[in-house]
């Protein structure tokens, strides 16, 4: 056995190298604290992998100003900027017209990226209009929603992009049974009603495709959207382990479909829409926040899926 | 178990953070945070059987930490330091060659 001290520095052979469909080298440190088995972290880490230590970061407050570490410590091996909660595109907006005028190279393949990374409440709740401001301004720079569906660094809190019939603190269910009553928020309608250059929904159970729209929204001129569904085991009330498994299912049952919005044009890339998703069951069984869901609520939720899926697929039979 | 590969760096960081405060308190040194060893908050740690592992590099692709890195065979290897046991990696492995088994200290 070769001691780990010894592997951290190798040099992998190239037919190794060719088989990753990574890149290998590594700009997201260990020592970060997020929880066990989180979602936001693996998003990170592809989103770093990706551009390197070529990407500037704006992170409003959410879980990753944690994970990326207490004072005095990152995890980061790029430029970070935390900021105050609203105001992510307004701070990308300016970084990306900052680095402009001093003569920077600002997106394409050897430009700088300018990234914000901002959780569902920054985005769909308390940033959405710093949001549309920067897509409608049309800087270019990158924008990701990693959606864990709730407020889950204060604790739980419902959030507009939290489903029917979920658990969360301010949604206790009981005897009354005083669960979320309104269906998930779509950001992403939002931000095409905006038509940037690129939106896309990406999951953390499938980095191949998620490293490819980075890869893309790195290469388009123009403002960039990408949203990312990002499991929290805390928060979902789920294992720690099932952080992959519970992202797959979600786009397998059309709960969280994959697609791309690129020049006016829809690209559904999971699930096929020739067949039919999964039950949403699969999905909801697995957590803890949907515990209290009767049949009913399963089936609300469930048309409201196929409702909005049969939408997406009628968008990209019309625009594709 | 073995020293640190970052000794070196957290050395660096404890020095330089404790010598002077700088203007902003912009934290200056990038990856710092492998100061902080997250592996006292594992339960159970993942046990690698070789004979099993196919290597798929599914468990490197998806390791949240990262703890995880590859040798040169390109077998994983574990990084006990920091490695919170979420067991991501036992449950998505095909073959399940990776174990999680209660730890004992």
């Amino acid at each position: 056995m070769v001691p780990l001290e010894e592997v951290k520095k190798m040099e992998l052979p190239a037919d190794v190298k060719k088989k990753l469909t990574l890149p290998f080298e590594e700009h997201f440190y260990a020592g970060h604290t997020a929880c066990q088995g989180c979602g936001a972290a693996l998003g990170l880490r592809y989103v770093l992998k990706a551009y390197g230590g070529k990407a500037i970061f704006t992170i409003p407050a959410c879980c990753s100003t944690i994970i990326a570490g207490p004072w005095p410590y990152s995890a980061l091996n790029a430029p970070l900027f935390h900021t105050a909660f609203e105001t992510t595109g307004a701070v990308i907006s300016g970084i990306e017209a900052a680095l402009k005028a001093k003569g920077y190279k600002v997106k394409g393949e050897d430009g700088i990226m300018v990234v914000g990374w901002a959780g569902d409440g920054g985005t769909a709740d308390i940033g959405l209009q710093a949001l549309s401001g920067f897509l409608e301004r049309g800087h270019d720079a990158l924008y990701i929603m990693y959606d864990n569906e709730a407020y889950m660094n204060t604790g739980i809190q419902r959030s507009s992009s939290t489903p029917y019939g979920a658990w969360t603190t301010n949604t206790p269910g009981g005897k009354k049974h005083f669960l979320e009553q309104r269906p998930k928020k779509k950001v992403i309608d939002i931000v095409i009603a905006h038509k940037p250059a690129y939106a896309a929904t990406a999951s953390v159970a499938y980095p191949e495709d998620f490293m490819k729209k980075l890869k893309k929204a790195q290469t388009i001129k123009g403002p960039a959207f990408i949203q990312l569904f990002a499991p929290c085991p805390t928060g979902w009330r789920a294992p720690t382990d099932k952080t992959i498994e519970l992202a797959r299912l979600a786009v397998q049952t059309a709960y969280f479909p994959l697609f791309e919005y690129e020049n006016g044009k829809y690209k559904i890339n999971m699930p096929s829409p020739n067949k039919e998703p999964k039950p949403i069951e699969e999905f909801i069984k697995l957590q803890g926040r949907f515990k209290y869901m009767t049949k009913e609520d399963m089936e609300i939720l469930q048309e409201w899926v196929l409702r909005e899926w049969d939408e997406l697929k009628k968008k990209a039979e019309i625009f594709g | 178990m073995a020293e640190s590969p970052f000794k070196a760096d957290i050395e660096r960081v404890q020095k330089e953070y404790s010598e002077k405060m700088t203007p902003g308190a912009i934290v200056y040194i990038p990856g710092s945070s492998v100061v902080n060893k997250t592996g006292g908050w594992r339960v159970f740690m993942p046990q690698f059987n070789r004979e099993k592992c196919i290597r798929c590099f599914m468990c490197y692709t998806l390791c949240p930490e990262p703890a995880i890195y590859l040798d040169e065979e390109s077998y994983p290897v574990f990084d006990y330091d920091y490695c919170k046991g979420c067991g991501i990696c036992a449950n998505e492995c095909p073959t399940k060659a990776i174990e999680m088994v209660r730890e004992s200290k």
